[in-house]
């Protein structure tokens, strides 16, 4: 393929335009995207303006927007919030829903009210629950490296050639399916049990316990367990798990795609 | 789909390490090639399946020494769930350039974890060399328990060996008792979960390697990636391994097509089926 | 949506002649006084109760404010559960543990209308309620518009009154008021508009005010002071009633000769059934996809 030998820099001109909107989270989100360092300025320098942002970027008013990230559940008792995912939905191009909160509710879910001085904010949704949302980037956590690819390959899909665009979609595409699929917002290690275990998927690889953020998956006989009172609903296992999405042809250009976005990166 | 997946080389070969190929399961290709990637700084630790307190049961760990390798030599038929450790080999372990060793499906989860790193944190550009191992599927240590010990009558501590090939699933026990069960004997207590794998001589590793296609005692390698020709290269200049070319050997590369197509053309008939799996329903693909 | 009072044999005003019951009675003392007939006389053998918690201390101690069930088999265990809380009391909670630990056959339960719904529910989906639904013996609902949680309950009280939670004599929803009586006597109202938002959400979803679904539901709203407004609704709920009529346990006054009267309770059953079929309505609107109707199955 042509497209991962062109040197990509250079076409680079058309920066787009993110914004970060905090909904019911912890910042753990933001504050992974940063944990890019260098990257981030990299970012920022050649391939995205941030133009909108609660922690750091002095602008009240959301403004339009080509990728809106969205970090946090949404309280449905919190008519501020509601509005704002509508308003968010309206104003950019592309949602995306980075971390555990906005694409499955992770901790969230076990949220029942009763905190001084809103009592009755007791109900949590992700995102997807309230506006479609196109890309899911899950886990507690989303680590540093998966928030750079899906910001380099939305990029690619706003800005780039034709087979720049091709590639971001294809590499996307699972990101986005998750996005859609009536378990992408209920995920949980229950996910990875009825989705890959029970179907008849796992080979006991170990992804799914490498990937748990609170480490509620050991490997008994080789295969996957989880003590379900310390998952998080965050969904990393199940994303992570080869066996939840994998596309041959892509992954066949796995040498040739990282070489790319650690060049974009430079 | 190309069954043996992309390549830049292909060659038989064997270890010039006479103290690895005592205990290697073939050419000893990958622990010569990690003992040689550790002496050199190019990895400062590698996950790999090691011994448990069961025996034969593997264990992921992580070896930083060269006599830690050693303890890796031979392949045990059953799950060992190496990802398990990769993300620990950047934590607790602290490494930063990271070798790992696994079959074909673990080699796709290493790439996915690279690719998508979701729950992965700095593993991606810290993985350093990747070697995959042929793989037509792995029995979970229970039924390989069974297979030995109800099938071939031996208890587990006995064995020294196992091997699958031509047809075969061949104990060698201490003593030296060689038991042969058929293949059909042992399908049905194959990992379920293999039986939907398309991958069989690990194509998105940086290096594959396995028995077929050479003689005895020798392995066939493919060099895939520019990491995978940069190691393979420097290991061969350092005297590493002997090698023979592919063409030259018997069977050859004609055998390690034919596994693979073999695999890959069983497993994508039971994808297929389970879209007609009970009545109006479908069992999940994974690939789509 | 049927009647707003949903169905009935008959609706009077009564209060209990019982003196003892009456004293720590939110209003007629209706329920305790019922309950406890049908306990001497074996209609029931017990009855899951909203009481004073007793298990969790809140800030070191017991808090006589935060309710909590308990299957009450005496007559004091049912007068430690006079008084309304309006906070949470998870109720149906202890219906299968009255017919299990407790080994009762005959259960009586008291309940706001989303709780008698969850009963009958449990009698006609018994899908995790095994041994249950041919125990209910006895089914009494109270008029609700709606609970508080207890955090709440403790902010209003305090932050809003005032007023300590140990101080408090009796809570009184009613007449647009949230009241706060102390033991000392000082009495202190927030108007419910200030107090709507602290609400249980759960609750802006229910269409029920006057527990329709009851064998007897009963409540303070259309009654005078000190009576309440009883709907008697079933033909179990008909006979325990008429058999405690006969053993002299209330005095009653006929509903057309009171004021307010029966508009009074239909006019806050409209009220409570028309804003929450809005919050319903307006739950298709909540983000782009509205959030899901637990009254329609798709």
């Amino acid at each position: 393929m042509e497209i991962f030998t062109e040197h990509v820099n250079g076409i680079m001109i058309h920066k787009i335009t993110i914004g970060h909107i905090h909904e019911s989270g912890c910042t753990g989100c933001l504050a992974a995207l940063m944990d890019n360092y260098q990257g981030i300025f990299t970012i920022l320098d050649k391939y995205a303006d941030l133009v909108y942002g609660l922690t750091l970027v002095d602008v009240r008013k959301i403004p339009k927007m080509d990728v809106a990230l969205i970090e946090g559940s949404v309280c449905i008792q919190d008519k501020l919030a509601t509005d704002e995912v509508r308003e968010v939905r309206d104003k950019s191009s592309v949602v995306i829903a980075i971390g555990g909160c906005a694409c499955s509710g992770n901790i969230t879910r076990f949220d029942r009210g009763g905190q001084q001085n809103q009592p009755q904010h007791e109900s949590f949704v992700p995102v997807s629950d309230l506006i479609d949302v196109d890309i899911f980037v899950p886990a507690c956590a989303p680590t540093p490296e998966a928030l750079r690819n899906v910001c380099v390959m939305t990029y690619l899909l706003l800005r780039g050639n034709d087979e720049q665009k091709a590639l971001a979609g294809m590499y996307l595409k699972p990101l986005m399916d998750l996005a859609r699929s009536p378990y992408g917002s209920k995920a949980s290690f229950n996910t990875l049990m009825q989705e890959v275990i029970n179907l008849g998927l796992c080979m006991g690889c170990g992804s799914c316990a490498a990937a748990c953020p609170v480490r509620a998956i050991t490997m008994e006989y080789g295969k996957p367990q989880g003590l379900r009172d310390l998952c998080v609903n965050c969904g990393a296992c199940f994303s992570q798990c080869p066996r939840s999405f994998f596309d041959h042809e892509l992954m066949e250009h796995h040498e040739q795609i990282m070489g790319m976005l650690k060049a974009v990166m430079q | 789909m190309n069954v043996l997946g992309k390549y830049k080389s292909v060659v038989s070969a064997r270890s010039t390490d006479k103290e690895i190929l005592k205990a290697s399961q073939d050419g000893g290709i990958v622990t010569s090639l990690f003992a040689y990637a550790l002496e050199q700084g190019i990895i400062d630790g590698a996950v790999l399946a090691g011994p448990s307190s069961r025996p034969w049961q593997p264990q992921p760990f992580v070896a930083t020494t060269r006599a830690e390798l050693l303890k890796a030599r031979g392949t045990k038929y059953n799950i060992c769930p190496q990802i398990s450790m990769l993300k620990e080999a950047t934590r607790s372990y602290g490494l930063d350039k990271v070798g790992i060793v696994g079959v074909p499906c673990q080699i796709q989860a290493t790439r996915k974890a690279q690719l998508y790193p979701i729950g992965m944190r700095d593993v991606p550009d810290k993985i350093a060399l990747v070697v995959g191992i042929y793989c037509m599927e792995v029995f979970p240590y229970k039924g390989m328990q069974l297979i030995v010990e109800d099938h071939a009558g031996q208890k587990l501590q006995s064995v020294k060996k196992m091997e699958i090939g031509k047809g075969k699933f061949t104990v060698i026990t201490e003593r030296g008792n060689v038991t042969q069960l058929p293949l059909k004997v042992t399908h049905k207590y194959e990992q379920p979960g293999c039986h939907v794998c398309l991958d069989y001589v690990a194509n998105t590793a940086d290096v594959s390697t396995g028995s077929v296609g050479s003689p005895d005692g020798w392995s066939t390698v493919f060099v895939r990636s520019r990491i995978g020709e940069d190691v393979w290269g420097k290991a061969m200049a350092a005297g590493c391994f002997e090698t023979k070319p592919i063409d030259q050997v018997k069977p050859g590369l004609e055998m390690v097509t034919k596994l693979a197509t073999e695999k890959i053309t069983k497993n994508q008939k039971t994808v297929d089926e389970r879209a007609h799996f009970g009545v109006g329903k479908a069992l999940r693909n994974p690939y789509i | 949506m049927a009647a707003p009072l949903g169905q009935y044999k008959m609706v009077l005003f009564a209060r209990t002649t019982d003196k003892e019951i009456l004293r720590g009675a939110q209003n007629g003392g209706i329920v305790t006084a019922l309950l406890s007939y049908a306990l001497d006389t074996g209609i029931i053998d017990g009855a899951v109760v909203a009481a004073p918690s007793r298990s969790k201390p809140w800030r070191g101690k017991f808090d006589p404010w935060r309710s909590e069930p308990i299957v009450a088999m005496t007559r004091d265990q049912l007068l430690s559960a006079r008084k309304t809380g309006y906070n949470i009391s998870p109720n149906v909670m202890m219906i299968k543990e009255a017919t299990r630990s407790y080994g009762l056959d005959r259960v009586g339960i008291v309940g706001v209308p989303c709780q008698i719904q969850g009963v009958r529910k449990a009698q006609l989906y018994p899908i995790g309620m095994r041994g249950v639904p041919d125990k209910i013996a006895l089914v009494i609902g109270i008029y609700c518009m709606e609970v508080f949680p207890y955090q709440s309950i403790v902010q209003i009280v305090e932050d809003h009154g005032g007023v300590k939670m140990e101080s408090v004599e009796k809570i009184e929803i009613g007449k647009g008021n949230f009241t706060v009586v102390t033991e000392r006597g000082r009495t202190i109202q927030i108007p419910l508009n200030e107090t709507r938002d602290l609400e249980q959400p759960g609750c802006h979803v229910c269409l029920d005010y006057a527990a329709t679904l009851a064998d007897i539901s009963t409540g303070s709203a259309g009654s005078p002071a000190g009576w309440s407004t009883v709907f008697i609704r079933t033909k179990i709920g008909d006979e325990v009633w008429k058999r405690a009529m006969q053993a002299g346990l209330f005095e009653t006054k006929p509903i057309g000769q009171v004021e307010p009267g029966l508009g009074a309770v239909e006019k806050l059953a409209v009220e409570k059934i028309t804003r929450n079929k809005k919050t319903l309505e307006d739950r298709d609107f909540i983000g782009t996809k509205g959030l899901r109707n637990p009254y329609i199955t798709t």
